[in-house]
């Protein structure tokens, strides 16, 4: 079974940690995270730039600065893309809209991308449902 | 726990806290107390309508938290948290000093009447952006010189202590403290608007409050190499994500964001082991921060889909056209040249043109740039840079004399250190060749 998993906190307070600060958390972080490769677990890894640097899209025409806000709607799924700019980005948004007019989507920067580690990593898709 | 937060439970010794109720080192609290003070003090603010008796509550929910927390674990909304303790304490404390006195004055307690449920709900955002814009609009009074709105904001808002921002301006604790208290006489004098604002006043004060935010990063900035200077650009771009994320669709305080994060990008590149400035030509970009590089870059990105340039965004498109270059040769320098000739129509100013001819030498050669600046020599008669960028082009066409009358004289106007040492290099290198 894949899982994902979700980490959310103040992003006003870990932008605003120190060099030192940051580097000490990554690298409790990066213990936890060898491990895990070493046991042929971890997947792909992301850190998101803040919130302050996301748009979301509304339907194809509707562009907003800002992350998703809401909570009648419930976090369904994510991409990765590899695109040069927010144009780009939109761009792709735009067609995943109109594909699925009724979800929002957010997009975000990454800010740290840690690639996908496992020998065995899955070459085709793996349904849960 | 910072020494702000450790201090201040010494203060309060007297009031029987109990010391072994605190964890040693509860550094979550710290970083949380620290990142809702805006929204606590401004909030506080709007109740008591008194900066003094809004600080001391906000001080005294903080005591609270220091002691409740490391027990009972951080509340779900901290600031909704602080803000219910510290109306509640200073009000128990406006009662007990007006013992005698039957009611306390109505206008003291004018929201006293809320359901403590509702009170959490009731600060939505649009409630938190006003206070929070109103604390910074204060502290960016007219009647206050730059300095005294940069030190009331970092003291206020921030909530940096006498100390240290007397170390950031380089003058006494006392000096600053004066200097602070005057500026808060001044303010309760003042009549400080407290219905909420209109669209119209909204946005004079957000101009006043990014103008205020821009002018403190420019004290850290052209501070050089002094760490507690420095660090003004750190809070500079904490207040600008702050109001960013209460105004996130102004492209211009995208702009000024994404300009401070581009500029502080190059921090550690900025200044060699002796302390000395290093150009932009000379550093080295792997010291260059790439995490505030992308940060600003995707700001400036957001901003541009608005399709409404201002002088912020474009000064942060040149920044962001540096912070792309792998190298020097490879900068851009007809985007530069564009984007200086777009600022210079929206901001005529002879120091925009003065640094348009560094680019114009790059792109059509010392004659060029020289006859662009010529023309400024009286408006920028007392200006360092000036004469150090006319010096160096005289010298590339071989004007030597000319060349070193300018060093000359921008040796006279230099205000750093740094800089009289960058001229010499120029000076010494025309005395070698004449050799």
């Amino acid at each position: 079974m894949l899982y994902t998993l979700l980490c959310y906190n103040k992003e006003d307070v870990v932008w605003s940690w120190s060099k030192e600060e940051d580097d000490a958390v990554m690298a409790r972080l990066n213990v936890v995270h060898e491990k895990l490769v070493k046991e042929g677990k971890l997947g792909p890894a992301l850190r998101l730039l803040p919130t302050t640097t996301a748009t979301t899209l509304r339907g194809p025409d509707m562009v907003i600065d800002g992350p998703f806000a809401e909570t009648k709607e419930q976090l369904l799924g994510f991409y990765v893309i590899d695109v040069p700019d927010l144009d780009s980005a939109l761009a792709v948004a735009r067609d995943l809209s109109a594909a699925n007019p009724t979800s929002i989507y957010e997009i975000r920067p990454v800010a740290l991308y840690v690639p996908e580690a496992r020998e065995n990593a899955p070459k085709e898709r793996v349904k849960a449902y | 726990m910072s020494l702000k937060h450790e201090r201040m439970l010494q203060r309060n010794a007297s009031k029987r806290i109990d010391m072994s109720q605190v964890i040693q080192d509860p550094t979550w609290i710290d970083s949380i107390l620290t990142a809702s003070r805006p929204q606590v003090v401004s909030a506080l603010l709007r109740y008591f309508r008194d900066m003094d008796t809004a600080e001391e509550a906000y001080q005294e929910a903080c005591l609270r938290a220091l002691r409740n927390w490391p027990q009972n674990g951080q509340p779900r909304d901290p600031a909704a948290w602080l803000i219910l303790v510290g109306r509640n304490a200073a009000l128990d404390g406006t009662r007990r000093k007006s013992r005698d006195v039957a009611l306390t004055p109505d206008e003291m307690i004018s929201d006293l009447g809320d359901a403590e449920a509702s009170l959490v709900e009731r600060l939505d955002d649009s409630q938190y952006r006003d206070d929070v814009l109103r604390l910074l609009f204060i502290c960016c009074h007219p009647d206050l010189p730059a300095t005294q709105q940069i030190a009331l904001a970092l003291r206020i808002v921030s909530g940096l202590s006498v100390a240290q921002i007397a170390r950031a301006f380089i003058v006494s604790d006392a000096a600053m403290e004066q200097r602070i208290t005057r500026a808060k006489a001044r303010i309760a004098k003042a009549d400080v608007p407290f219905e909420t604002p209109g669209p119209v006043e909204r946005s004079e004060r957000l101009a006043a409050v990014v103008t205020m935010i821009y002018l403190l990063f420019n004290e850290g900035y052209t501070a050089g190499n002094d760490p507690a200077r420095a660090s003004l650009c750190d809070e500079a771009i904490r207040l600008a994500r702050l109001i960013l994320r209460l105004y996130p669709t102004e492209p211009e305080i995208m702009g000024l964001t994404a300009l401070m994060m581009l500029q502080q990008s190059r921090l550690r590149a900025r200044f060699d082991a002796n302390g000395e400035a290093v150009l932009l030509e000379d550093q080295d970009r792997n010291l260059w921060n790439t995490k505030l590089i992308n940060e600003g870059v995707a700001l400036l990105e957001k901003a541009m889909r608005h399709d409404r340039p201002g002088p912020y965004q474009v000064q942060a498109a040149i920044a962001a056209t540096h912070a792309r270059a792998g190298s020097f040769e490879e900068t851009d320098w007809l985007a530069i040249d564009g984007l200086y000739a777009a600022l210079e129509r929206m901001q005529p100013s002879p120091v925009v043109t003065l640094n348009r001819s560094v680019v114009a030498e790059k792109l059509r050669g010392a004659e060029a740039a020289l006859a662009m600046i010529e023309p400024l020599e009286k408006s920028l008669s007392g200006y360092f840079h000036y004469f150090g960028a006319r010096g160096a082009f005289l010298l590339q066409l071989g004007r030597t004399v000319e060349a070193r009358s300018d060093f000359d004289r921008a040796i006279s106007l230099a205000t750093t250190p740094a800089q009289a040492a960058h001229i010499r290099q120029h000076l010494d290198r025309i005395t070698k060749d004449a050799e």
